[in-house]
This record gives C-alpha cells, structure tokens and sequence, in this order.
C-alpha cells in the first residue's frame, strides 16, 4: 500500500504569532517554525500501516523553501520519500486553493490512501481535508481517533462533540486523524541521519499544469480586509487561601455578584 | 431583502442551539431559509425553525439523508443554494459542519470563511486568530460566501410564532464513489454535561489535580455550576482525560460566558484556547502562574481544600 502525508511548518506552539502587515498573510519568517503538531500523528500512523502491510509512505508538503526542515523532520520519523511543491506564486494561498494544489500533487504520487493532521496549529480551520477529497473526488474520512484498513474499506472512529461515530469508505481516501490516535516515535539518530539521503522532488506550479494567477493570493476565494491585535485580558482579583479552603467563599461571592450562581 | 441560508444542526430532528443563534443572526441581515437534511424529524423541527425564524425550511430526508454523512448535506445545500441564491450560506463551525463547507467551497468554487464570531451587513465577517490574539476582519471574494458560525458567538434571539413554508428539494442520490458509510453512532458517557464547544460554563482541570482520580473534583463543581469539563494538555497528555476535553493550541478553542481554571498554570498553548472566555477565574498553589495574569479572579491556594468548597458554596447558593 502507497500512503500520502502531508504535513505543514506552522509557527512553533509557544511562538507568538503575528500576521504581516503588509500582505496580511502569516509571519513565517520572524519566529521559530516547526512541523504542524498533529503531523506526526498523521506520519506516525501511515509508518504503522506501512509496517503491519507493507508499502511505501511518502510525504508531502506544500510551502517555501524554508519549511524543508519540515520534511526533513518528518523524513526522520521514517518515510521512504517526499514530495515537495514550492512556487512564489503559491504565497498567500487559501484554504481552497491549498487543497486544489495539494490534490494535484497527489494525483502525481498515485497514493493508496491520503493521512493528514486534523488541522494545523496556525490556521485551525480544519477545511483542508475535506476540500481535498473534494478535489480528488475521494471520500473523507476526518477526525479519526481509530483507523483500520480491511481490504479496500477504510473503517475510522471519528470523533465527534459528544462521542465518536464508526464510519467507512471504500479506498482510496483521504483521512485527518486527531492528536491521540497514536503516540508518535521520537526520530533515532540513525532516522535522523537517514532522512538526509532520502530523495524529495521538487514540484514547481508549471509541474501541475496550474495557473499562478489562480491560486496564492492573486486567486485566493478569500481575504483579510484589516485586522488589528486584540488587547491582552486584564488581570482581576486575586487572594491567598488561609490553606483551609476558605477562600472558596470569595470566590463563590465572586461568582455569585457576576450571576453565574 | 437578500436570502440567508442557514443550514439546519440537529440530532434526530431536535435542532442544536447554534441554529437558532444562526437563525437569528441571518435575520438580521435578510430573509432566513433553514436547510433540513435528516433520515427523520423534519416535522418535530419545522416548528422549531419556524419560531427561531426560518420562512422557509428546504427539506432532504427519508432513508440516505442521514445529517452524519457529509455528502448527501452537501448536496441538499447545493440545491437549496441553486432554488433560494442566497447572499451567504451559514454552517455550524463543528467538526461535521466545517466538512461540509470545505467540500461545497470546494465544489462550487465558493469561498469559506471559519469560525466567524461576528458577521456584519456587508457579510464582512469577524474571526479570531491566534487564540485570540488577533482579531481578523475578512470576506468572500469568489462566489456565494459560505461561513461556518462559531457557537455562542451569537445570542438567540427572542423566538415568534411564524410557521414556515416546508419545500421538499425533491432530490433522489445513489451513493457513490466518494460516499462515507455511517455504521454506528456512539455516544460517550458525559454524565449529562454539556459539550466543551458549545458550553457556556466551563470546568477545566490539568497537571495540578495530581491523579486521574482526582478529576471527580472538577466534575463535582462543574456538575453544580451545570458546566462542561474541559482538561489541559498536561491531564490529556497524560492519559487522564479524553482528548475531546482538551482546550488549547492542540485542542479546542473555547470562548464561553465562565471558564474555571483548577490546577492549571496557563501555559501560552492552553491561554490560546481559552482566553477570549468572557470571564476567568483561575485556582492554582502557584502565585505566578501566568494564569493569573488573564484571570478575573484568582485563588492562591490548595486546589484540593478550595475546589470541594468551592462546589460546596455553590450548591447552598444555588439552594
């Protein structure tokens, strides 16, 4: 079985993270960047399908030259390649347009089955997923806290608000699991030094065939009118307990005078 | 006056708050049509609809119109769209929701905007970023705007009596290709609470309740208070509370009327989830947790004497 990963280099989680003023996209370049968190759940369970079947496990990526230590990262965990589509005319991409590109690249790899991270840490619109299958014409199957493969049946506990539901589709298909499905290997040395040999192609726009004037943010669906950063909250009240509790009564005056009781 | 849909969130015909705070919310800016789409209770929910302010209800349902599969929605929506062109599309910003708007952007070429709080006239819409951290103003360039609605972004308005036109969209699918099979709906033991995302009081608790066990605490208090419990990452890292609880940078994104932080020292991760709640109150041993910093009220002290208190005091108030 051949799977897909795709994974993201997002600002680091403790990172503060601005948008530039400029072009109102994301600053990359200013912070720490790392490879989207909930990725390695994503290449954790493709290198565990890989290893119960057999196959080959592939990841791909979509973003400047500077999100290579991202693949790298990934490739360190295990996958035998990568693709890579960078472009300066997919600066400022959508959502959407994202998804159409990554659909593109895709059909270039022919994959069995497509793993992604539920959302990344930057955007968190969880809009890619489906918006791929979409594009592919394959089922999604998202937030997947459980994944079997069965012959051609893809089978997921997809979590949902209030439990999870058991779903199915028929392969190949495109699957976002959620952090916990899984819990993702440390990279070994010896990964580490290996991810540095594996091959990654280079895919460019003009490789997929797509117009540049159709997706960055010259064909973006949406865009950012202003924006402006929100005050930090203010600190209130604060008391120190006696060390017998009672100050629970304070809080409970507290909760009392603002209706919550 | 420009059509709004609003695309119908329900279990079994029972419509989920988050509609009615669409309906009202679509009122405001022109005639509302709700979009049904369910294997059964249409009926029960028509009325329902009607009173939040639906004049239409454009309905798909009988067997393989099921609300959990993304397809047959996404196309019972594409429908409505082609008979009603409406001025935006509204969607709950749920996990099924935002499948369902990425794969009809998708398929439309429309654009979507997520997890909108705030929506004006011109159908530019407000989303908060960054945990909160930034405040965004966007539109839809390309297309009918489709918006997924974050929930409690908006209040529910004051329901009528209006009994709405029922249109059956006349549709017929055969599952193909792309479809998704529902095989079983399990819902988890949450002892009558609330879910997370859609709380308007939450409980949280992380690495400083020390034990598993120790989440009856949290539980207890969120219990009296009627409120949802959430977990940090700590707690769900470490096996203590289901991931679906977590608030944060990896986990939910939360912005409820109260959040209770209980041993929680608010790491950047977890406040990015969390601190646009409208109000905090924070218990933790550590005066300098920065959870103090964005808290409203903050008990310095034992979470183990203060939180049984605590629920304690509540209780007698709440009689």
């Amino acid at each position: 079985m051949k799977i897909l990963v795709t994974v993201k280099r997002v600002p680091d989680t403790a990172a503060e993270k601005r948008l530039d003023p400029d072009d109102k996209t994301l600053d990359r370049e200013s912070v720490e960047t790392i490879m989207n968190p909930v990725d390695e759940y994503a290449v954790e369970e493709a290198l565990r399908l890989k290893e119960a079947a057999g196959g080959e496990v592939v990841v791909l990526c979509m973003g400047p030259t500077s999100a290579l230590p991202a693949v790298r990262k990934a490739l360190s965990m295990g996958p035998d390649a990568a693709v890579h589509v960078h472009d300066d005319g997919l600066h400022g991409s959508d959502a959407f347009n994202t998804s159409r590109v990554l659909a593109a690249a895709i059909k270039t790899v022919e994959p069995d089955l497509v793993l992604l991270g539920s959302e990344s840490t930057d955007a968190r619109t969880s809009l890619v997923p489906s918006a791929l299958a979409e594009f592919l014409g394959w089922p999604a199957l998202t937030n997947a806290k459980k994944l079997e493969i069965d012959g051609t049946t893809v089978r997921v506990h997809r979590e949902t608000e209030t439990g999870y539901d058991v779903v199915e589709a028929d392969g190949p298909a495109v699957v976002s699991v959620v952090k916990g499905i899984n819990e993702p290997r440390y990279p070994s040395f010896k990964g580490i030094m290996a991810a540095k040999s594996r091959p990654v192609t280079d895919l460019t726009l003009s490789d997929l065939d797509i117009d540049p004037s159709e997706v960055g943010a010259a064909g973006a669906t949406t865009e950012v009118v202003e924006f402006a950063p929100r005050p930090p909250k203010q600190a209130g009240q604060k008391v120190e307990d006696p060390g017998d509790g009672s100050a629970a009564t304070q809080l409970a005056e507290f909760l009392a005078s603002n209706k919550f009781i | 006056m420009a059509t709004v849909l609003v695309l119908v969130e329900h279990e079994g015909g029972a419509p989920k708050k988050v509609t009615y705070q669409m309906l009202g919310k679509a009122r405001e800016l022109g005639d509302v049509a709700a979009v049904f789409v369910g294997e059964d209770g249409l009926e029960a929910a028509t009325g329902e609809l009607g009173r939040h302010g639906a004049a239409t209800v454009y309905a798909a349902t009988g067997e393989g119109w099921s609300e959990a599969s993304t397809l047959p929605v996404v196309e019972a929506l594409a429908a409505a769209a082609e008979r009603a062109e409406p001025a935006a599309i509204l969607v709950a910003s749920t996990p099924s929701g935002k499948d369902v708007a990425a794969r009809l952007g998708a398929r439309k070429g429309w654009g979507v905007l997520a997890d909108v709080v705030d929506l004006d006239g011109d159908l530019v819409a407000t989303q908060s970023v960054f945990g909160g951290a930034t405040t965004v103003r966007s539109r839809v360039r390309t297309g009918t705007p489709v918006l997924t609605v974050k929930p409690n972004a908006f209040g529910v308005p004051e329901p009528g009596d209006r009994s709405p036109e029922v249109v059956d969209l006349g549709l017929s699918r055969e599952p193909g290709r792309a479809d998704v099979r529902v095989i079983e709906r399990v819902t988890s033991e949450q002892g009558g609470r609330p879910d997370v995302a859609e709380a308007e009081i939450i409980v949280s608790g992380g690495r400083g309740l020390q034990d598993p066990a120790n989440f009856a605490l949290v539980e207890a208090l969120a219990d009296t208070l009627g409120a949802a419990v959430g977990a940090s990452r700590a707690a769900v890292d470490a096996g203590w509370y289901p991931h679906q609880h977590q608030v944060g940078q990896t986990g939910k994104t939360v912005s409820p009327q109260l959040y209770v932080a209980v041993g929680i020292s608010g790491a950047i991760q977890h406040r990015a989830g969390m601190q646009t709640s409208k109000t905090i109150v924070a218990v933790n041993k550590d005066g300098d947790a920065p959870i103090f910093s964005i808290s409203d009220f903050g008990v310095v002290g034992d979470l183990f004497k203060v939180v049984p208190r605590l629920t304690e005091e509540v209780a007698k108030r709440k009689g």
